[in-house]
């Protein structure tokens, strides 16, 4: 049944969400105290979200080298360049692929996860339990897994960039015999550590802050039935691709 | 600590007074002019019909809600009137059983026990593990602190999570539906713990029910509550026996009476001959 929704609704309503997702990250900011519990809590959920989303991140990130290898060297031959292979792989990949392809992996991976096992912890009135206890379910739930996130997407990204350059070599060196020599010295003097690879994984961290910060939130703030935890799910990905591209686009024209 | 102002309480003093309460969701009035006393160390049950507002009741005496007129008062302290920090504060006293006992599904049945110990208290881990440990036993669960919630039958789960409600131990326990779902045997284990534990340690216990068999083998003073307004309290035997239509409808399970079999919906009235 579609609900009629009054055509101003529409526009205050997303604005609304947006200022209560922005309270929400300020809640959880706050509740910031390094204390032994709560740093043993994020180690927990960085195991639990990052490092199973490492053999994923892993396999993808080899195909990915692959595939950009296969193209760029399709494209440079008829220039007779494909000995710069390495450069156009490695500053596509640092600087954009990497990251991006990463955090949204990463959201259909461990966002979609975050959001239901929240979503259901309120509908089995887990959330309302811990406030009864006095106990803040944002810092003790919300906070840990957000945090989580933003050190293991970076992280994450290096080791797909990693995957990815493996794949480069398999592809160019083992199957189209390219002399690895001039691979890795393309490499080595056309990429810039701190302008092509820290840049990126920078813009990681802020992809994994904002995959997580959609994710528990919509988690947070989902109706307590099945239907209300599958639509939160949905939106957590769908919103969460949606907003990594238009940062990318943001950051990158800003911060190059 | 939490000794002295228990002592410091007059045991003459209703341990929750409610005064005039309404409570409205939107336009809907919920509540209207709810009047309670509930003395200390008794077993209050607030039956009526599902949507009736039973649970609102207990949310409105925990602090979740805030009326929208009247008083709340729980040990001579006016919960409706405190900010959020306090009501945090005073929260440690009550000990509350949600329905399916809402145990957290990541944590160990021993975590889950001493979570409440752990954020509100500072003891050693060695007196935590004590703690819990005594705690689990007195629910006759001795031996399953290792185990995680789902490795639970219903009937265990509800009483390891009765065994974190008192871990703390709180002046005033608040039930919502403690013994939906279980069978026979687990209704009343539960039902033996509630009365046990409410009567060896002083407390004053609320139960939101709708198992009208089972509670006038419990309680001693019971609120029936339709329509928003009490519709009958007194003790279980006299309810039972009441010659008030409302109240007997309830008890004895009848669909004709006073409280209606149609839901009304706010505005408009509906009507199959519109």
């Amino acid at each position: 049944m579609q609900e009629h929704i009054p055509f101003i609704q529409r526009i205050t309503g997303p604005v609304n969400q947006a200022g209560q997702c922005l309270i929400f990250l300020f809640r959880m900011l706050a509740g910031i105290r390094f204390s032994g519990s709560q740093i043993l809590a994020v180690l927990q959920q960085t195991y639990l979200i990052g490092a199973r989303s490492l053999v994923i991140i892993m396999i993808c990130g080899f195909f990915v080298g692959m595939v950009l290898s296969l193209q760029a060297i399709n494209a440079l031959e008829q220039f007779g360049a494909s000995d710069q292979v390495s450069l156009l792989v490695g500053k596509s990949l640092f600087r954009e692929l990497g990251p991006v392809l990463t955090a949204l992996l990463f959201a259909g991976r461990a966002g979609t996860s975050i959001t239901a096992e929240i979503g259901l912890m309120r509908a089995t009135n887990q959330i309302e339990a811990m406030e009864l206890m006095a106990i803040d379910p944002i810092q003790r739930i919300a906070l840990p897994r957000f945090a989580a996130s933003v050190i293991s997407v970076p992280l994450l990204t290096a080791l797909f960039n990693a995957m990815a350059i493996l794949g480069s070599i398999v592809f160019s060196i083992g199957v189209m015999d390219l002399d690895s020599g001039i691979f890795w010295s393309k490499l080595q003097t056309g990429i810039y550590f701190e302008k092509d690879f820290i840049g990126g994984v920078w813009k990681s961290a802020v992809f994994g802050g904002t995959i997580s910060l959609i994710a528990v939130y919509f988690g947070y703030s989902a109706k307590p039935t099945g239907a209300g935890v599958g639509t939160a799910t949905t939106n957590t990905v769908v919103l969460s691709s949606v907003l990594v591209l238009i940062f990318d686009f943001i950051m990158t024209s800003f911060l190059t | 600590m939490e000794d002295s102002i228990t002592n410091r309480l007059d045991s003459s003093e209703p341990a929750i007074r409610i005064r005039d309460l309404v409570f409205k969701r939107g336009r809907k009035t919920i509540l209207d002019g709810i009047n309670m006393d509930i003395p200390r160390g008794s077993i209050v049950a607030f039956m009526g019909p599902s949507g009736a507002g039973k649970t609102t009741i207990l949310r409105l005496i925990s602090g979740q809600l805030r009326p929208n007129e009247g008083t709340v008062e729980v040990n001579g302290q006016l919960i409706s009137s405190m900010s959020d920090r306090e009501l945090r504060l005073f929260r440690r006293t009550f000990g509350v059983l949600l329905q399916d006992g809402a145990l957290f599904t990541d944590l160990t049945v021993f975590e889950n026990i001493a979570t409440p110990l752990r954020e509100h208290t500072s003891l050693p881990e060695t007196l935590i593990r004590r703690l819990v440990m005594s705690k689990l036993s007195a629910v006759g669960l001795g031996g399953i602190e290792e185990r995680m919630p789902h490795e639970l039958s219903g009937g265990m789960a509800r009483r390891v999570a009765f065994a974190r409600a008192v871990v703390l131990d709180p002046d005033i326990m608040l039930y919502d539906e403690p013994m939906t779902g279980l069978d026979p045997i687990a209704v009343s284990t539960i039902r033996t713990l509630m009365r046990d534990t409410n009567d060896a340690l002083g407390l004053t216990s609320l139960v939101v029910t709708h198992n009208v068999n089972q509670m006038s083998l419990l309680v001693d003073y019971c609120y029936i509550i339709a329509s928003s307004k009490i519709a009958g309290e007194g003790p279980p035997a006299e309810l039972s026996i009441s010659t008030d239509p409302g109240v007997d409808q309830f008890m004895n399970g009848k669909v004709e009476g006073p409280i209606p079999f149609h839901y009304e919906p706010p505005g408009e009235p509906w009507g199959l001959l519109d």
